[in-house]
């Protein structure tokens, strides 16, 4: 089953101002009447708050069942319930089983109507200015990356809720079959990757370096099969501990050197597969078993070290951090990160929060990601020397930080002052990439 | 064509919506298991809703059809047509057709709906009269219109209602006769009534309410019906509309319990555990009352069905029925009608009622300890499903209240909006 793309609606960026329903009445029915509009935006409970009433375009839809008449139907390439008027009696049972009044009666045609996402392009949202009707065509992705080849075997063991086998899966299937990866300890061998009993866990070679010189394994793999005449994509899929601490002197090396290979860094901030102990890259405050909280310790006395910001230090071909909440994002990264590492370093850092060792439920995951950027915890942006630094989903009006630092356990200690040592980090943080943005960008 | 013996898991008797419904729950989670469904008639499946539209010629017999025989092999459905059950054997998990097949299942869903209801008026059986439940009925009952001179349903329900129209729109004379003291009891109010007799009286309809048929002299062309007030009314078609009731006379001797009805629990279980019902033959839990209710309309046979449905394929997700309330939508001569709810109002409900005297608008809300308890309206558009939700949801209006009284679509959208993020 394919995924559908939706029309998302952000109810606090709503003002009310109905451009939306004229824009739809005039698409649909060539006047601006708001009442004959397939979207309706109703006057929320308070004063200044908006609802919403449009065709969901339901999975299993119940308009679809309650007609008598074979009018409805789901289409399954574009997901959309189309209304089929000539077969239509009018009898509104399709009005019965909406509850999203989804469905209505158009009031100048006595007829029913409904959303058909105009084509691919919808009216309302590209008349609303404040940005609360968006249409989301992520669901293409997963349509384009799911008729890829897996390149990963079946039942990798991560923990449940991770999204790292998520993020692995996908970027190999788009990175394709000509590729060499090498993943040094980590979760990414430890959920299986490597294989086991001498099998591999992909289907492309794999090789297992040490924590302290995957760069440099990589780059004379690189260099072998380049003097071979074969052109190969070299892949690191490591962890933050690896390539921040230990791993470190060989990745500035690589980056230096400009060897030409994708180096993907997966940061969960922590060795998190050996018994969650603290990195350079675990935040301050943070619970880790080397950073306890007791008495005399309460987590992490020293800030995160901001890994990406160094490689742009570096000036690699491409820099770029990157989130599983924002997997268009992250997609087109990958692609610019693919294509410089066929001329130099491509460096990609992505956030990935992990559910045993910052403690927090399964089902959260991709939510605490989507969290960690909306409260600008971590930054989207991405880099090259010609362009400079971009941000790619700047947040302007923040979450507060509590709405992030309250999910997870590892914070759940947090002292007031030590919550406000993380507020000010993240202000400069921000402070810090804006800078770089505004000096390096060229001007637009 | 399966031989003297068939074999299934799931045996669904009955193909219309809560049958459909039920098949397509079941596929959800379990595509293996073989599934045969039992059709009455010799024909893919069809509402019965959609019949007077055939009636009149709206609607094309042919592509009324709500699935293909494409979608029965994709979804590896054995779908038997022509042939109903006429015996069932719960002990040994076994049903009989009328073609003498026995088929043996693991789970059986009764989806076999209702026939005509047929008054007990001397001289009817003697007449020729036509009913509207059937493809075959409505193809009938079409080619007899260009030679009606004069009509007359009796009955003044949903199905008489719809024919009524229908065979108006034909050219023929209509008259309709109606036991109670208007029509649409079911659903509507006196006052609300009377305006939809109004648009029909206007098209040219004749309605007779409080009447009552008290013999029919059988005649060709033309029946003479003698109605209770000594008036007579002569006919040369009529039309029984006088409701359905539930197909159960298979199940005699099968233990499965009945009273007017099949009778369920709120999975649509009935007192045999691998035996489910829903649909037009199943009496469930009513919404408002404590004794079980007959609930025969569309979108609750489609509810009951999915609920059997995903009962009997133990989807974890099933969520037990919350109980039939009375609902409908009713076009007529371009009208719309849209009831919802309970037209009951119970001792402390508020009656919120706005109508123009003369025109073709109206609105009656009832309200009961801050709820919504049922909503009425000709000609004012409002979502008939938000507002069951709000009703079965039991939702509270609160400081919305006033609003939603003044402008009930556009509040009902907002309140579900809210529950919905």
């Amino acid at each position: 089953m394919p995924g559908y793309t939706t029309i998302a609606f952000k109810p606090d960026r709503c003002n009310g101002c109905g451009e939306c329903m004229t824009a739809c009445a005039l698409a649909k029915t060539g006047s601006p009447s708001a009442a004959r509009s397939r979207i309706q935006i109703t006057l929320g409970a308070a004063q200044g708050e908006f609802e919403l009433a449009i065709c969901r375009q339901c999975g299993d839809p119940r308009c679809v069942d309650n007609c008598p008449a074979g009018a409805l139907s789901k289409h399954a390439a574009t997901g959309v319930i189309d209304w089929d008027g000539g077969m239509c009696i009018d009898c509104l049972l399709c009005t019965v089983g909406c509850t999203y009044g989804g469905i209505m009666l158009d009031p100048q045609a006595h007829r029913v109507a409904k959303c058909d996402m105009c084509d691919g392009n919808p009216a309302c949202v590209a008349a609303c200015a404040p940005g609360a009707l968006k249409y989301l065509t992520t669901a293409r992705i997963y349509n384009e990356v799911g008729d890829l080849e897996d390149l990963f075997v079946p039942g990798l063991g991560g923990c449940q809720g991770c999204n790292t086998e998520l993020l692995m899966r996908h970027s190999l299937r788009r990175i394709g079959p000509n590729t060499v990866v090498a993943a040094p300890p980590g979760c990414v061998p430890g959920m299986g990757a490597v294989g086991y009993n001498g099998l591999t866990g992909t289907k492309v070679p794999v090789f297992h370096p040490l924590l302290t010189n995957t760069a440099s394994m990589l780059s004379g793999i690189k260099r072998q099969y380049k003097r071979r005449g074969r052109e190969i994509t070299a892949l690191a899929l490591a962890g933050d501990g690896g390539a921040s601490d230990v791993g470190f002197q060989s990745l500035s090396g690589a980056a230096e050197r400009g060897e030409e290979m994708l180096f993907l860094v997966i940061d969960n901030e922590g060795y998190m597969n050996t018994g969650m102990q603290r990195s350079s890259c675990t935040p301050y405050g943070a619970w880790t078993t080397t950073t306890p909280v007791g008495r005399e310790s309460m987590g992490k006395t020293q800030d995160a070290k901001n890994l990406p910001l160094l490689m742009v230090a570096h000036r690699c071909a491409y820099v770029a951090t990157a989130s599983t909440a924002f997997m268009e994002d992250f997609y087109a990264k990958l692609d610019k990160a693919l294509q410089s590492s066929k001329r130099g370093f491509a460096y990609l850092h992505v956030y990935s929060p992990c559910t045993t060792g910052w403690r927090f439920p399964a089902q959260k995951n991709i939510e605490v990601a989507r969290k960690a950027v909306e409260t600008n915890f971590v930054t989207l942006w991405e880099f090259t020397p010609e362009t400079g630094l971009r941000l790619t989903h700047p947040v302007d009006n923040p979450l507060p930080l509590a709405e992030y630092l309250h999910v997870l356990g590892k914070y759940r200690h947090l002292a007031p002052e030590q919550v406000e040592h993380i507020e000010r980090h993240v202000v400069e943080n921000v402070a810090l990439i804006k800078r770089q943005a505004t000096v390096a960008a060229p001007p637009s | 064509m399966p031989d003297r013996k068939h074999e299934t898991h799931y045996l669904i008797a009955g193909a219309s919506h809560a049958a459909l419904a039920a098949l397509h729950a079941i596929r959800l989670v379990d595509g293996d298991r073989p599934l045969t469904v039992i059709a009455k008639d010799d024909s893919l499946p069809y509402s019965p809703t959609v019949l007077p539209y055939v009636v009149s010629g709206r609607s094309d017999p042919d592509t009324v059809l709500l699935r293909d025989d494409k979608y029965f092999a994709d979804h590896n459905v054995c779908y038997l047509r022509g042939r109903h059950v006429t015996s069932l054997n719960t002990a040994e998990h076994a049903a009989t057709l009328s073609d003498g097949i026995r088929v043996r299942f693991e789970k059986l869903l009764l989806a076999t709906g209702a026939r005509p209801a047929v008054p007990p008026i001397p001289g009817l059986a003697e007449s020729p009269y036509h009913a509207l439940r059937t493809l075959e009925d409505a193809r009938r009952l079409r080619e007899r219109l260009p030679t009606t001179c004069h009509a007359v349903v009796i009955g003044g329900g949903l199905i008489g209602m719809h024919a009524a129209e229908n065979v108006r729109k034909g050219g023929a004379r209509v008259t309709v006769i109606e036991m109670q003291a208007h029509v649409l009891p079911a659903y509507f109010d006196a006052d609300a009534a009377a305006r939809i007799e109004r648009a029909f009286a206007t098209a040219g309809v004749e309605i007779r309410t409080g009447a009552r048929v008290e013999r029919i002299i059988p005649g060709a062309p033309d029946s003479t019906l003698e109605l209770t007030d000594g008036t007579r009314v002569t006919a040369d078609l009529l039309l029984v509309g006088t409701g359905v009731v539930p197909v159960t006379d298979y199940l005699d001797g099968s233990g499965i319990a009945t009273d007017h009805g099949i009778l369920v629990d709120d999975t649509m279980r009935t007192n045999d555990p691998s035996v489910w019902a829903a649909g037009d033959v199943a009496r469930a839990r009513d919404f408002f009352g404590s004794a079980p209710v007959l609930n025969g309309i569309l979108p609750d046979a489609v509810e009951q069905g999915r609920i059997a449905g995903m009962a009997m394929a133990g989807d974890h997700a099933v969520r037990p029925y919350r109980g039939a309330v009375p609902l409908n939508t009713f076009g007529f001569f371009g009208n719309h009608a849209l009831a919802v709810g309970s037209n009951l109002a119970p001792p402390g409900a508020d009656v919120m009622l706005r109508a123009d005297p003369a025109g073709d608008r109206y609105l009656k809300i009832v309200l009961h300890q801050d709820r919504l308890h049922g909503i009425f309206g000709i000609n004012v558009p409002f979502d008939a499903g938000v507002m069951w939700e709000l009703i079965v949801r039991r939702v509270e209006l609160g400081p919305l209240r006033a609003r939603f009284l003044e402008q009930p679509q556009e509040t009902a959208r907002t309140l579900m909006s809210r529950l919905w993020r």
